[in-house]
């Protein structure tokens, strides 16, 4: 595209409109702010800040309707993860079982260094048994390093139940229901 | 005050002069501090924001009522942005020229605050001139100082050895020259209506005559008077505009320009070398703002309920009113130089010479002419 350029009038060439047009349009803000005092601005650690749907906070894992674990352990939002914030420490042949049905195992250790990750849901993109969400939070503190390593129970406290997504909550009943079969009508 | 006169006449001017340059310095840097604040304020209500708000300070703070006030005005601001850049590290990096890193601060400083020693801030009090250094050549030595501070930025444009700051320096050192021609011009109206370079003169020239701006106020109308008036306006919009550019203010930050530049001929300093250059800068905004008021606006005059002359004998309060004056005329220029830093965006490199030498400096010097004219014509 071309974009055709006027010559300025000699009036403007004085530069006087754009320094009215200029005044005009700070006064009106000026007076605005002052007067009817509503700034912009979010004051943040008293107001509470709007996080929309979408926003990608921190990763945490989450448990199923009956409180237990979802993840199985599967390592691939370890292998996904681009900076490596993940560290998944499996349970191994002699390991803790799964606390739940339809699922073999459940993993021993889950960290997620949050000095790390790099907030890109990838993890949750991943995740075949929808363990693993990022949340609305993101303003993570603390005093040292160590404390930003957020291992798997925190991870669980954090992420809470997800009762919304039941993946798995019909599966065992269809499992039953093949047993008995035929098929009831 | 029996032992002051006790003291021979030399050593009661060095005590009197050394008391006035307290008195001057001091609130002068205070005045720096706060206008930075005030900076951070009005661009903050201009864009609808609320700006600094957050300092409270523990005793004061707990008075009711004026003390969240003080807060949310961000009173305490200043205190708490000045502490900080003392305690902040002072980076050296290590491609720097070291010499003259450490000397550009203070040359950018120094300047400043010498402009300030000839500027008439008040009529009298008891028996001191208002000023500290009453010269003949007032303006002249203004002009000399205020070229001096150029160099500040040139030098720590070189000094930083490096693309941005350098970029800076040489855009600093066109500007800055080419508009101090402008400037320079600008004023020579002013003295050819005066006919003296002493600033005090000025002062009291204005008080007689109406103001260099605006001639009609005291000397009331005459033809000379009306037909000065176009002189004097534009004397006084070239100066504004090249004080703009000589304090490296938007529409003319040449120097700095953020978008551009990092932060220009600065980009390499932390820490309280880095405030130097920033006091230097307002500093020089209120050595502009003083010489504006000074040489246009009447300095500590009023033109009315008698406030143009200097006061009687005992009156005190009449010479710290006069003071008052000038302050609020100086401070309304400040204000205006915040309020034109959002209004207009910054001038691309080549407008602003051009600007600056085809349409500055050509008007200054028919205004010359047609002043010397005016005055020729009506007989003076
Ligand atoms: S959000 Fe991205 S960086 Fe963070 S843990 Fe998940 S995959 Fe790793
Ligand atoms: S969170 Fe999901 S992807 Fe990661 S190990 Fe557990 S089940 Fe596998």
């Amino acid at each position: 595209m071309i974009v055709k350029r006027n010559e300025l009038t000699w009036f403007e060439r004085l530069y006087l409109p754009a320094l009215i047009g200029g005044l005009k349009v700070t006064t009106r803000h000026f007076l605005n702010t002052l007067t009817t005092k509503t700034p912009v601005t979010q004051q943040y650690p008293e107001e509470p800040t709007r996080v929309l749907p979408g926003y990608r906070g921190a990763p945490y894992l989450v448990r199923d309707q009956d409180g237990a674990t979802k993840c199985v352990s599967c390592q691939l939002c370890e292998f996904v993860c681009p900076p490596k914030a993940i560290r998944i420490t499996p349970p191994g042949p002699t390991g803790q079982p799964a606390d739940r049905t339809n699922a073999e195992k459940m993993p021993e250790e889950f960290e997620i260094n949050m000095l790390r990750c790099i907030f890109c849901g990838l993890c949750q993109e991943v995740c075949p048994e929808e363990a693993i969400f990022l949340k609305s939070d993101f303003s993570l503190t603390g005093l040292a390093r160590s404390e930003m390593i957020y291992d798997k129970e925190k991870l669980l406290a954090l992420g809470g139940t997800h009762p919304g997504i039941q993946k798995w909550k019909h599966k065992l009943d269809e499992a039953k229901e093949q047993e008995t079969f035929p098929v009831k009508a | 005050m029996a032992w002051l006169d006790s003291l021979s006449p030399q050593t009661q001017f060095v005590f009197f002069t050394l008391l006035k340059i307290a008195c001057v310095l001091g609130p002068l840097l205070t005045l720096v501090a706060y206008a930075v604040l005030a900076e951070r304020k009005v661009s903050a209500l201009i864009q609808d924001r609320v700006g600094p708000n957050r300092v409270n300070l523990p005793l004061i703070g707990s008075i009711p009522v004026i003390g969240p006030f003080l807060t949310k005005l961000g009173f305490w601001h200043p205190l708490v942005d000045g502490v900080k850049s003392f305690i902040k590290e002072d980076f050296t990096p290590a491609h720097v020229r070291k010499i003259y890193f450490w000397l550009a601060p203070a040359i950018a400083l120094v300047p400043a605050f010498l402009v300030v020693a000839v500027i008439p801030f008040g009529s009298t009090l008891g028996a001191q001139k208002m000023v500290i250094a009453d010269l003949n050549v007032g303006i002249l030595y203004t002009f000399g100082i205020v070229s001096l501070g150029v160099y500040g930025i040139v030098l720590a444009g070189y000094a930083a050895n490096s693309k941005f700051p350098f970029l800076g320096g040489i855009r600093a050192s066109a500007q800055m020259i080419s508009y101090e021609i402008a400037m320079g011009m600008s004023v020579i109206p002013v003295f050819l209506v005066v006919g003296d370079l002493n600033l005090g003169k000025i002062i009291e020239h204005q008080a007689q005559n109406g103001w260099n701006a605006f001639p009609v106020f005291g000397g009331g109308f005459s033809a000379q008077s009306l037909l000065l008036i176009p002189c004097g306006v534009i004397s006084f919009v070239i100066f504004f505009i090249s004080a703009l550019a000589e304090t490296n203010r938007l529409p003319f930050d040449m120097a700095e320009s953020e978008s551009e530049l990092v932060s220009g001929y600065h980009t390499e300093y932390s820490s309280m070398k880095f405030g130097m250059f920033f006091i230097g800068e307002y500093a020089n905004m209120f050595a502009g703002a003083a010489m504006m008021t000074t040489l246009f606006l009447g300095g500590w005059t009023l033109p009315f309920l008698g406030l143009d002359v200097p006061p009687a004998d005992g009156e005190w309060f009449k010479g710290l009113l006069h003071i008052g004056i000038f302050m609020g005329k100086m401070l309304a220029f400040m204000f205006i130089f915040m309020w034109i830093r959002w209004m207009l965006p910054r001038f691309r490199y080549d407008q602003l010479m051009d600007l600056g030498w085809r349409r500055m400096i050509p008007l200054a010097l028919a205004n010359i002419i047609l002043t010397a004219a005016v005055l020729a014509l009506t007989n003076r």
